[in-house]
């Protein structure tokens, strides 16, 4: 059941690394070629000797893009049907088109939308190099935090369900959400090291970019994994729990 | 067909925990290991030496958000 679930996760996340994969290409790498040729003209202007490239930018650009979306994709599709697993008959009594959708939204919210309002994708050109371990341990704290308040924000909900209703319960939660994130987000440091003279036009293409590429993935994720769990679920849904193991 | 009944439930029914947990763990395990070298390995932290995997998945680890560089 699990694993089935779990199969079916990781294929509806690698059809969505693929979309998520034309769009970075179309709407995300002229932002990167754009803040690549900023750095150059940088490094030239500071007298440095140009960075010896490693892996051509056509590579990068090209198969390395599409490794990197692919295998972030399929690992998503597979987390995402393991949180599904778990939350399946447990969100009240929503089929599984409606849990999928629900899950995705949510931790798409959770995930990227809020740890990205704190901590927003930066183009190659912006960020210190000596930084990165701070940055890279900031990053992470925020978005497990972020997951850890919007599964305390859900459980607050379903146990304020009966009291207010469905809608009153989730605006309590909502706004119990907004209120710890706005206290996280006034604790953890800020970074900015966006260079002085970086174009503010490329910086915002590219965050914009970088959240659509977000976007197409759970969109996916979200409604294409309720589609294909709906027929391994259903099984054990009509034979009710007392079957389980039948 | 004793297990037939008039009123069958069609309602969704949860997956027990302790069905679940081992997958959990055991696949949610490679799963985050398959991130971590998309977005921060030989970044922040290297399990591998060298610079081939940053520089290979680039592109991707910046765009899908990751602190790079």
């Amino acid at each position: 059941m699990v694993g089935k679930l779990l199969l079916r996760g990781m294929l509806v996340g690698l059809v969505a690394g693929i979309l998520a994969f034309a769009f970075a290409r179309v709407y995300g790498e002229p932002q990167v070629d754009k803040a690549i040729a900023f750095e150059e003209q940088q490094a030239q202007a500071a007298g440095e000797a140009p960075e010896p490239e490693m892996v051509s930018r056509a590579t990068q650009a090209g198969i390395g893009l599409a490794t990197g979306v692919l295998v972030y994709g399929a690992a998503l599709g597979g987390l995402f049907s393991l949180v599904f697993a778990y939350a399946y008959g447990r969100l009240g009594s929503l089929g599984p088109r409606g849990t999928s959708a629900l899950l995705a939204l949510l931790g798409f919210l959770a995930v990227i939308v809020v740890p990205s309002l704190k901590y927003p994708a930066n183009p190659p050109a912006v960020g210190n190099p000596e930084t990165i371990a701070y940055r890279t341990e900031l990053f992470f704290i925020m978005i497990a935090v972020s997951i850890a308040t919007m599964v305390a924000a859900v459980g607050l909900a379903q146990r304020l369900w009966v009291r207010l209703g469905a809608w009153n319960a989730s605006i309590v939660a909502g706004l119990a959400f907004l209120l710890v994130f706005a206290l996280v987000k006034a604790a953890l440091p800020d970074i900015n090291e966006v260079p002085e003279n970086f174009s503010a036009t490329v910086l915002w293409q590219f965050r914009v970019a970088s959240l659509g590429i977000q976007l197409v993935l759970w969109t996916v994720v979200g409604l294409g994994f309720g589609a294909v769990a709906e027929r391994v679920v259903a099984v054990r849904d009509q034979r009710g729990p007392a079957r389980r193991y039948a | 067909m004793s297990d037939t009944t008039f009123a069958p439930s069609y309602g969704p029914v949860a997956i027990p925990v302790r069905e679940l947990l081992p997958w959990a763990i055991f696949a949610g395990l490679m799963l985050m290991l398959m991130i971590y070298f998309v977005g921060a390995e030989e970044g922040a932290t290297s399990l591998i030496r060298g610079t081939a995997v940053h520089e290979f998945v680039h592109d991707g680890r910046h765009l899908l958000g990751f602190p790079c560089h």
